[in-house]
């Protein structure tokens, strides 16, 4: 049994055909890239997945069940987890809150709990503290528990964005753009991250990403998406040669010159 | 025993101010003061919880401080006080002692459940929008208090007085004066406890960036139920406590005014600082009875006081900040502050 399959999804904003006929299926443990010019319709799927969105047609299958039509917090409590190609962290709570309070739906404690201080309500308070701590502990983030994650360099605010997402234990990590806007230096501890997480949390990856490097050195398996059609999938060394890849992100092949990226 | 230094102080400045009211020291004119101190703290701090840590920007809080009043002020003169309207009281006055608080929790729970009607379209609206839709709700309490003929409609509700005095009949204590303290003292430690725990913070999640909290797992339908619910809650216990206070109440009391002195407090305060907002409605009290002799014109000083503070302080008095931020060596008063 496959981990995510999706089958024929098209999604439709009025007229705009914004993801067509997409076929894709994610076992376990694998890193998969989705790539593809801007407005190719990536984040839509991803979207779509988490829940933001009810497909116009075509089926999502996690672990065998349907979530279409989902709302979000359902989906993530399934075990579906997404970082945002804009970095969407609480700046009014410190990074050690971050990532306390994105574990929320594994609280076990209401409203009453909360203010009476149960014994319950105790427990759950420690476990996700200390959740939060071993978190930063293993993405070294300890330095920076108490800062505001906007005073936060770029790079550490990504990775603060990735330990939030894997507070919520997912078993699929959908991370939209991660590289987006580091430096080469960032860029290298970004690729480690990755591929370090997916053997020590036993994860499956999604990623959308730009940044080709990130791409050819993490994914194991790559779909490009145009203009919300699947045109070419395979290993990274098929892809990087697929004439219709390059058509796609650099235009027509001008005749005397090489292609590829 | 330091977690409990706190309400132990504040237990003690409670004792001292019913035995000054009850030994004459403070005169009827000064326990009211110190009654509508309490009113507006439970208010100005029932409303942050909407305002500032969740972010939304609600403006009818008079609406559901109406509804506390109301259904606490109807039922206390039905159980407790006999009148024209409802006969004889069902429960001998003297009960009145020890089941008055339920009164006022009756009230909140209505005042909560009136909350809903504001809670739900926040589910798909924000900021001016649910503005509207606060303000419409605030009315359409009013008006139909108004179109209520039994309980008087326009013309006001009257009779607790009577339920008051029933009260000291028995033990001859200022029973309002202690309930108000109470109140505060059992609202201000409820949000304190609410907004510093994991769960609470998830309000400030949705206010910060509503689609992450989402996302992350954060059910912001049932926070936002939950948020509205206490804040409009609270509001109701206020107005069942100043129903009380005045012995009478009418619906001209509960409009746009009153929401606006509410949002003022607030926003004097610093959204999303408990703190902030019981200083704020202690001092925008204070400073509206100074300046009574005024007559009309404070209606003009106040809100100049408003434009002036949006100008220059916008944050607030304590901006985002709690008085242990400010002043360090207070924390030891207050455990949550140790991570």
């Amino acid at each position: 049994m496959a981990l995510l399959q999706i089958e024929k999804l098209t999604h439709l904003f009025g007229g705009l055909r914004a993801v067509s006929d997409l076929n894709l299926v994610l076992e376990g443990g694998e890193l998969m890239g989705l790539i593809g010019p801007n407005g190719a319709g990536k984040t839509t799927v991803f979207n779509l997945v988490s829940g933001f969105y009810r497909p116009s047609e075509g089926q999502i299958r996690f672990l065998d069940q349907d979530i279409r039509g989902m709302r979000p917090h359902e989906v993530t409590a399934l075990g579906i987890a997404r970082t945002f190609q804009n970095i969407r962290l609480w700046n009014s709570l410190s990074v050690f809150e971050n990532l306390c309070v994105s574990q929320h739906h594994q609280l076990g404690c209401g409203f009453l709990q909360s203010v009476l201080r149960t014994s319950r309500f105790i427990k759950s308070e420690r476990r996700v503290k200390r959740t939060a701590q071993e978190l930063m502990d293993l993405l070294g983030l300890r330095h920076c528990a108490l800062e505001i994650p906007k005073n936060l360099p770029y790079g550490l605010q990504r990775r603060v964005e990735i330990g939030r997402a894997l507070s919520l234990r997912p078993r699929l990590l959908l991370l939209d753009e991660p590289a987006a806007g580091m430096n080469p230096g960032e860029v290298d501890r970004l690729i480690e991250l990755i591929l370090w997480i997916r053997d020590e949390f036993k994860l499956t990856i999604c990623l959308i990403e730009h940044h080709m490097r990130v791409v050819m050195s993490v994914c194991e398996k790559m779909k490009v998406l145009d203009f919300g059609e699947t045109i070419a999938e395979g290993r990274p060394d098929e892809i990087r040669q697929d004439p219709r890849v390059i058509e796609a992100y650099l235009g027509e092949e001008e005749p005397g010159h090489a292609g590829g990226i | 025993m330091r977690a409990y230094s706190s309400i132990l102080s504040y237990t003690i400045l409670c004792v001292l101010a019913v035995a000054a009211s009850k030994y004459g020291i403070l005169n009827a004119y000064l326990q009211l003061i110190l009654m509508y101190v309490g009113i507006n703290i439970i208010l100005s701090t029932s409303l942050n919880i909407v305002n500032g840590y969740m972010g939304e920007f609600s403006v009818g809080h008079a609406g559901f401080m109406a509804v506390g009043a109301y259904v606490a002020s109807i039922l206390s003169v039905m159980l407790f006080a006999g009148s024209s309207i409802f006969g004889p009281p069902i429960l001998p006055p003297s009960s009145a002692i020890y089941l008055f608080p339920v009164t006022l929790v009756a009230g909140g729970a209505a005042a909560a459940l009136a909350g809903l009607l504001v809670a739900i379209p926040s589910f798909k609206t924000r900021g001016d929008y649910l503005a509207i839709i606060t303000l419409a709700v605030n009315y359409i309490v009013k008006s139909s208090v108004e179109n209520i003929q039994p309980i008087g409609g326009a013309r006001g509700f009257m009779g607790m007085r009577n339920v008051i005095d029933s009260m000291q009949k028995v033990i001859n204590l200022p029973w309002i004066m202690i309930w108000v303290l109470i109140c505060v003292g059992v609202t201000v430690w409820i949000i304190h406890r609410f907004v510093n725990t994991t769960y609470g913070k998830g309000i400030v999640a949705i206010r910060d960036d509503e689609i992450a909290a989402e996302i992350m797992s954060i059910n912001t339908r049932r926070m936002k139920i939950v948020a509205f619910m206490l804040s409009s809650g609270l509001a109701g216990v206020a107005g069942g406590l100043f129903a009380h206070v005045l012995g009478y109440i009418n619906p001209g009391t509960f409009t746009i005014m009153k929401s606006t002195e509410v949002l003022v407090m607030v926003y004097l305060g610093g959204m999303g600082s408990l703190s902030g907002s019981v200083m704020s409605a202690i001092v925008f009290t204070l400073a509206l009875e100074a300046f009574r002799p005024l007559g009309i014109v404070k209606w003009v000083v106040v809100p100049l006081l408003l434009i002036l503070l949006m100008l220059f302080r916008p944050e607030g008095i304590m901006g985002h900040r709690e008085l242990p931020d400010v002043f360090p060596k207070l924390r030891k008063l207050f455990k949550s502050y140790e991570s």
